[in-house]
């Protein structure tokens, strides 16, 4: 099997899995209870904690652990919009957003929120200009997606913090789920106030997360509760999935330290067998791009049947993301884009792990070839 | 960035005459252990100042560990490069390019120690500024008060360039000044007094008193966590923990309420210049800030003091609370002091002690019991250990 859908979820490590097994049964305790059960479990939260905080370079009192990405991008943005009401209803945010940061500031729309939508270039950019034209007196948040999940073209973060220090009253939240561990970002460098990532993107499991949330940057919190991380996560933690989100998240950047030009080299292997096949068009920018996403459309072959064809040779890919795919909407970064609809319908996501090896790549590009040349024939 | 190396500059070091060498070797390995994690980078040290190679590590990261290193008066990120006029330039160009942003200002501090070099000091400035001027547009000068100022300093190996000069923790490198241990509660002042001394070149070991059931594994944990910011420092430390309770409860019993403290105190400190002699160290340090609480009344000191004529160091003496919080905010254990779990000094802590204990009654009072067996088992069952800072304490270390 050729698993090159790694955008919509990873495999857990063998070793982040056994972690998992590990506290479950032996560290099962309540970190809120005051004798010895919950005591370990509550120190090995609070490793888990400094653990991420470390890697990510940031204090350990800012990283709040929540159930995923979109978890996470809800309790920044809603988060900052219920504390912060009071002095401005403005979010600004981009056109190419996940739905989890999208459907987040609608329903903030019907609250009475107004939402400015950035455009994207044909590369699938934001001009940081174009946020700082946007910005209102009444402007609280500005949400922009790190590397987009669907075309893997990446922000200018650094240029739209650098420009927000001039407006130190508006919050910077970066939705951060694809980047991390294969594009670090400079938290306070980068004037980042909030900052989301998701376990189950680098090998961890399904239901865990981190919100970073610099000091001083207050939120609402979405749950009511007994005031775990902070107040600002309520609910018994996930001591388990956080302590292998830990381990997951080491992993994962040791592996990025080593393997991220490898990375680059076996998804430029796929890229360049598909500027072979002339109904092949790339939508993933030359520059500015992710190094393990890409995505690219057949002409006059349908998404959905490419999918399954390649499903037929061992190959495993997407048409838009995941959580899209199956609604057979078109990718709506695409559409951002200027892409037209056909192509946008015939879109197809493949997307890298460190996992992945040149072999599959050059295997991959074969079969996609094959599957295009028999494809043809029964379309036409 | 583009810095390829970080040059440190020496504190009170440069003065320590025919001690010199001694120093800067303690300095040398406080450097190294506070950048332990970045293995390509090297060290190289001379009489006047001291450079990190970076060989590819974070210069922004490395940095970040160097501001919390005693002994370095201040440090810049800097480049070397060719004493070639062209190659300065261009490395001169893309250094200001980086930092530049728009309405930025700069000036150029030029220095030759290499009196050989083609441009002299005024040289050097006009040359440079004239080319940084034409190259980079909207760049204004100003030498009074710079947005950047860019140094150059041509020597006899090679030129460095630099544009930022970060000030250090200052003080002397940590084990320069011999060892002492540090009465370690948990509260907020012991940890700033173990960092302060650890300023002045101590090296520091740690003492906490432990009386489980009346202090929890959590009490426990929270001072292990304190030792391990302040072994962000030196590297690592030592931390003895001491039972504490057979003894707490018979003061309890043989000595009246309101002089509990006091003898409480008095036995503390007898084990702890115990644990400090067995350690080969020269003082005890303390966090008392003078007339804080019952135990820190001069008349206090007098009664408690008289245990010992090992020097008792108190660097907090005259602070007030309010500064020393600021300090502890400072070295990230205000947080850690403030978790709210019982230490032995509040579980027994009686109503009303005396804030004026006379010497003679408290001696009066020990002398129907012999606190020796007590404290020789104490001393003995002493659990001792290295905490190293990161993730060094954990239950399990394969678990992350």
């Amino acid at each position: 099997m050729i698993y090159f859908d790694n955008s919509a979820t990873t495999k857990p490590f063998t070793e982040v899995l056994e972690s998992f097994m590990k506290v479950s049964s032996s560290y099962f305790g309540n970190p809120s209870s005051l004798h010895q059960v919950g005591g370990q479990a509550e120190k090995l939260l609070s490793q888990a904690h400094a653990q991420i905080a470390k890697i990510l370079g940031v204090k350990t009192s800012e990283i709040v652990f929540t159930s995923g990405g979109t978890e996470g991008n809800n309790l920044a943005i809603k988060g900052i919009a219920m504390e912060h009401r009071g002095r401005g209803k403005h979010i600004i945010t981009t056109e190419i957003e996940h739905d989890s940061v999208r459907n987040s500031v609608k329903q903030l729309e019907e609250l009475g929120f107004e939402v400015t939508y950035i455009p994207v270039t044909k590369d699938g950019r934001v001009n940081p200009a174009d946020i700082e034209r946007a910005i209102r007196h009444d402007t609280i948040l500005v949400s922009v997606i790190h590397i987009n999940n669907e075309v893997g073209s990446v922000q200018p973060i650094q240029e739209i913090g650098t420009l927000l220090k001039d407006f130190p009253k508006i919050y910077f939240h970066v939705d951060h789920v694809q980047g991390v561990g294969k594009l670090p970002l400079d938290f306070y460098r980068y004037g980042i106030d909030l900052c989301t990532i998701s376990g189950h993107k680098f090998h961890g499991l399904k239901g865990t997360g981190a919100l970073f949330v610099k000091d001083g940057v207050r939120i609402s919190s979405l749950l009511s509760g007994g005031g775990q991380e902070g107040k600002r996560r309520n609910g018994t933690e996930n001591v388990a999935g956080m302590v292998a989100m830990a381990k997951a998240l080491r992993m994962s950047e040791d592996l990025r330290k080593q393997k991220v030009d490898q990375l680059r080299q076996i998804l430029g292997t796929i890229k360049s067998g598909l500027k072979q096949i002339p109904e092949a068009t790339i939508h993933t920018p030359e520059t500015n791009e992710a190094p393990h996403i890409l995505n690219f459309s057949l002409k006059g072959i349908k998404a959905e049947v490419f999918v399954h064809a390649l499903e037929q040779e061992g190959i495993y890919v997407s048409t838009t993301s995941a959580c899209s795919s199956k609604r057979n909407a078109p990718s709506k970064t695409l559409i951002a884009m200027g892409v037209s609809t056909d192509q946008a319908e015939s879109a197809i996501r493949i997307s890298l792990s460190y996992e992945n090896t040149l072999q599959e790549a050059e295997r991959a590009v074969k079969a996609i070839q094959n599957s295009v040349k028999r494809l043809r024939e029964v379309m036409k | 960035m583009m810095y390829d190396r970080i040059l440190i500059r020496y504190g009170e070091i440069s003065t320590k005459g025919r001690n010199r060498n001694k120093f800067i070797d303690k300095l040398r390995k406080s450097v190294r252990k506070a950048i332990e994690e970045f293995p390509n980078a090297v060290i190289q040290a001379d009489r006047d100042r001291m450079y990190v190679l970076l060989n590819g590590e974070d210069g922004i990261q490395v940095s970040d560990r160097l501001k919390k290193v005693f002994g370095i008066q201040s440090f810049s990120p800097a480049i070397k490069v060719e004493k070639d006029i062209e190659k300065m330039k261009q490395a001169a160009l893309a250094l200001v390019n980086d930092l530049f942003s728009e309405g930025k200002t700069f000036k150029i501090t030029g220095k030759r120690s290499d009196k050989f070099f083609e441009l002299d000091t005024n040289g050097i400035n006009h040359e440079f500024g004239g080319y940084l001027l034409n190259r980079i547009s909207g760049l204004k000068v100003d030498v009074r008060n710079p947005d950047i100022n860019l140094q150059i300093e041509v020597r006899e190996e090679a030129a460095y360039l630099s544009a930022e000069t970060i000030r250090g923790a200052a003080g002397l490198p940590v084990g320069s000044s011999g060892k002492a241990m540090l009465m370690l509660s948990g509260g907020i002042d012991s940890p700033v007094a173990g960092y302060l001394s650890m300023k002045r070149g101590v090296e520091v070991e740690a003492v906490h008193f432990a009386s489980p059931p009346f202090t929890s594994e959590r009490a426990k944990q929270k001072v292990i966590d304190l030792t391990q910011k302040l072994a962000e420092v030196s590297g690592q430390m030592v931390l003895h923990i001491i039972p504490f309770t057979e003894i707490q409860q018979t003061i309890h019993k043989q000595v009246p309420a309101n002089y509990t403290m006091t003898t409480t105190r008095r036995l503390m400190l007898r084990i702890t210049d115990r644990i400090r002699e067995r350690n080969g160290g020269l003082a005890i340090i303390t966090g008392e800030s003078l007339g804080q609480v019952a135990s820190q009344t001069l008349e206090s000191m007098y009664a408690i003091n008289e245990v010992t004529s090992t020097p008792i160091l108190r660097p907090l003496i005259t602070m007030d609370k309010t500064d020393i919080m600021d300090i502890a905010a400072k070295i990230d254990t205000l947080e850690i002091s403030n978790l709210p779990y019982e230490d032995c000094c509040t579980v027994f802590v009686p109503s009303s002690p005396k804030t004026k204990p006379k010497l003679e009654k408290v001696q009066h009072f020990e002398s129907y019991f012999d606190f020796e067996p007590l404290i020789e088992k104490a001393v003995n069952d002493t659990e001792t250990i290295i905490v190293k800072p990161g993730m060094g304490q954990q239950l399990e270390e394969d678990l992350f």
